[in-house]
């Protein structure tokens, strides 16, 4: 195969268990976002944007939505006789079979997709993150510098730098540093888990550290760079970036998109993010419908009052239903009077006719106050919501939910029904 | 079923019923439904068929066309076998002409025709919005063992019967009679412009009438083998709109706002493809009001919209009304501006404060404003 300067391997295996019953069958990267896109969307044209190829996609948890999206990477233009994209799941070897355990171990279970590129340079990605970036520039700045690594890291507000891990550099931006979630952080520059490496820099490193159980890229291979005294440079990077990795930033992420002038601009000709469509046809707004600061998507069908929401495609809201707040995936089809507030719906739900979804006070998750405690109302893919029960705040609901189910048609705040999934 | 027939879609035609909506683009090109071209209906008809061959003949103002071509795969074609083919007139050693008409097309093509081995073609125009399955009228082809078949349909309501051919059966379906663009009908039955026919027999039609000078398939071939040749006609009882006059563009793209229909042509059965755009879906702002609209994507809206269909990536700004109208890829519509019963064209800027009423018949907006002030 003909060689390639830069390739990139994007790590597409995490659960993101904080992302609760959204991901209980369904990747982290593949999570719907914006209306038509898929998290990994981002990452992908921010690839083919920045003029990169060739990229592997690592997968292991629930991959087939995934697969299905990327397929052979034509909404990408990574269709391509020479590179393109390739899925890499964990495979197995004469000697043995292993999963991936850790993210520069999954890189290293693929040194033979690597070489087979013989790249100078390869950019580590993961499919978690919401941002526009051009990696080529990254790159002309890893060139410049003559760096063994270099890290991209964004300036956050001091008081919130205790929860990344964050770079300390000298006036030319070689990082003399690593503090990870430090108490009293003595810098405010985040690392964004995005890396360049030279490739033999990358490669000696994963041999080194082959033996290290749940290899991972912050907490092994750069600290092991680090500590042989190697070239490491922090990439500023002063654009928009969201971390989607809970229910409430992935909430807010979303929510932001309705903002008159967004912060995150997917409505500019420059620097498009692609993705797969399958379906193409206008929405419709009926006699009686109301919406009001809403991104709508194609093929809707919207009958009752949409407010403050982001609707993905092919989503039906009947006559007299009330959504406001909230975010319905594709395919979700909300039942006449149903009234909806705050709640996430992933793909092909059904709320049945007056359902009151994201009502009563406030209350701790039961199944688990570290991921459902936004007063959101968090409903899995292909579940089904009856007719007439209520549903309160920080509930979470997964599979087809039947009148039984609700004693005295009811689910209090910080409830749940989990019948679908693990 | 596949490979037994290959598509010829004649793209080549204007209409001076257009009006100026045909200055930017052939018919096959019109934007149509919001999200589509007028090729992506019969295209899409091919694919979902499982012709795999098609030919596009096209020659007037082909760049609007050639461009939404550029790629075959969005209709699914562009296989190993098969394939998109788009072929414009060019000069050769023995012919320097223009298509001179339809037949004429397809015999500046006759080396394509002659190279494919598939036993039939399946003839069909790019201005007409449908759905269809071709093997039907292929397997009614066969079973009257007919020479050519013509699908028909009813006149659509309110459209303007002189426009088209007009066509006679007897009860086995046979057509008796075909007149082109009479003055007076005497039936409410037209062609739709689809023929099936013999790969073989076409090829030499087209060769016969050539040499004669001829150069109309309707004219030349059709009507004058009437009592020679066995010509069927097939029914075509679905949703079928031709939409080359201004007004029949205009009602065929509200037609979209009927629920019948756009569950016929976007909910059942086969898909309706076109060229894919990647944009962000459309947005609602705080002052959005719409209602009984079609919105495509990548559109913002900021205020009023009724009865109208919205086409990929339009702005209307604040204090707007757009009543009973359709907008066309691209415009920009700025604040407190007024309109009702327009077409208003691709790319077009409407500057705050106008208004743009069709009275008595739709009116087409063509400005061709600068956007961005001097």
């Amino acid at each position: 195969m003909g060689s390639k300067e830069m390739i990139a391997m994007l790590l597409a295996g995490g659960q993101g268990s904080r992302l609760g019953v959204l991901t209980s069958n369904v990747a982290k990267p593949a999570v719907a976002f914006g209306g038509k896109y898929r998290i990994i969307d981002f990452p992908l044209s921010n690839c083919i944007n920045s003029g990169i190829d060739t990229v592997g996609v690592l997968t292991q948890y629930q991959p087939l939505v995934l697969n299905s999206h990327i397929g052979i990477g034509i909404p990408w233009d990574l269709d391509r006789n020479n590179g393109g994209v390739t899925v890499l799941p964990p495979y197995e070897r004469s000697s043995n079979a292993d999963w991936y355990s850790g993210t520069a171990n999954a890189i290293y279970q693929n040194l033979n997709y690597i070489e087979s590129y013989d790249p100078d340079y390869v950019l580590i990605l993961s499919g978690d993150h919401i941002y526009k970036m051009d990696y080529e520039a990254m790159l002309d700045f890893h060139k410049q510098n003559k760096a063994d690594v270099t890290i991209a890291a964004i300036p956050v507000p001091i008081e919130e730098a205790s929860r990344f891990g964050v770079v300390i550099c000298d006036e030319n931006k070689q990082i003399t540093e690593f503090e990870e979630k430090p108490e009293h952080p003595r810098s405010n520059l985040a690392s964004m888990g995005i890396y360049i490496f030279s490739w033999p820099v990358l490669k000696e490193a994963l041999i080194k550290l082959k033996d290290q159980p749940n290899c991972d890229f912050g907490k092994h291979i750069i600290p092991y760079c680090h500590n042989e005294g190697m070239r490491i440079f922090a990439y500023e990077f002063n654009g928009y970036w969201k971390d989607v990795g809970t229910l409430g930033s992935y909430w807010e992420a979303n929510m932001e998109l309705v903002d008159l002038i967004p912060e995150f601009n997917l409505y500019e000709e420059f620097w498009k993010i692609y993705t797969k469509q399958t379906m193409i046809e206008p929405h419709y707004v009926g006699e009686n419908a109301v919406i009001k600061k809403a991104i709508i998507g194609a093929a809707d069908q919207i009958d009752g009052t949409v407010e403050n929401c982001v609707l993905g495609p092919g989503v039906i809201v009947e006559e007299g239903a009330v959504v406001r707040n909230s975010i319905l995936m594709r395919g979700v089809h909300i039942a006449k009077g149903a009234v909806i507030d705050k709640a996430i719906i992933a793909e092909n739900t059904t709320v049945g006719e007056n359902a009151k979804l994201g009502v009563g006070e406030f209350a701790p998750s039961k199944l688990s106050q570290k991921v459902y405690a936004f007063d959101l109302v968090t409903i899995g893919n292909d579940s089904v919501i009856p007719a007439n029960v209520s549903i309160g705040k920080n509930t979470a609901i997964h599979g087809k939910t039947e009148e039984s189910d609700y004693p005295n048609g009811l689910l209090e705040s910080g409830g749940y029904i989990i019948k679908a999934g693990e | 079923m596949s490979m037994k027939a290959l598509g010829i879609i004649l793209a080549g035609g204007n209409n001076t019923r257009m009006g100026s909506l045909s200055d930017k683009r052939a018919i096959a090109a019109m934007p149509v439904a919001g999200s589509y071209r007028s090729i992506d209906f019969t295209l899409s008809n091919m694919t979902n068929s499982h012709v795999q061959t098609v030919a596009v003949l096209s020659q007037y103002n082909a760049r609007s066309l050639n461009e939404h071509l550029n790629s075959s795969k969005w209709w699914n074609f562009g296989r190993k076998q098969g394939g998109l083919f788009v072929f414009t007139p060019t000069v050769t050693t023995n012919n320097s002409w223009w298509y001179r008409g339809t037949a004429d097309a397809m015999w500046q093509n006759i080396d394509f025709l002659k190279e494919r081995h598939e036993p039939y073609v399946i003839i069909a125009s790019g201005d007409c919005i449908y759905k269809m399955d071709f093997n039907k009228v292929l397997d009614y082809h066969i079973q009257k063992q007919a020479n050519i078949t013509v699908v028909c349909a009813k006149c659509p309501e309110g459209d303007d019967i002189k426009r088209f051919g007009v066509v006679k059966m007897d009860t086995d379906g046979q057509i008796t009679d075909f007149e082109e663009k009479p003055m007076v009908a005497h039936s409410n039955i037209v062609s739709t412009g689809i023929y099936v026919i013999r790969r073989r027999a076409l090829i030499e039609l087209l060769e016969q009438s050539n040499r004669e000078g001829r150069y109309n398939f309707v004219t030349d071939i059709l009507i004058r083998y009437l009592g020679m040749k066995k010509i069927y006609g097939y029914m075509l009882d679905d949703y079928w709109r031709n939409i080359s006059t201004i007004d029949a563009y205009y009602r065929t793209n509200m037609d979209f706002l009927n629920r019948d229909v756009r569950m016929h042509m976007f909910a059942e059965g086969a898909p309706i493809y076109s060229k894919a755009m990647d944009l962000a879906p459309a947005k609602y702002n705080e002052g959005a009001e719409v209602k009984n609209s079609l919105i495509a994507s990548g559109s913002i809206i900021n205020s009023h919209v009724e009865n109208s269909v919205l086409f990929k990536k339009v702005f209307v700004g604040n204090g707007c009304t757009i009543k009973n109208s359709i907008i066309m890829n691209g415009a920009y519509i700025g604040d407190n501006v007024y309109v009702e019963n327009c077409i208003v064209e691709s790319n077009e800027t409407l500057l705050s404060n106008t208004s743009y009423v069709g009275k008595d018949s739709i009116m087409v907006v063509s400005e061709k404003q600068n956007r961005y002030g001097v």
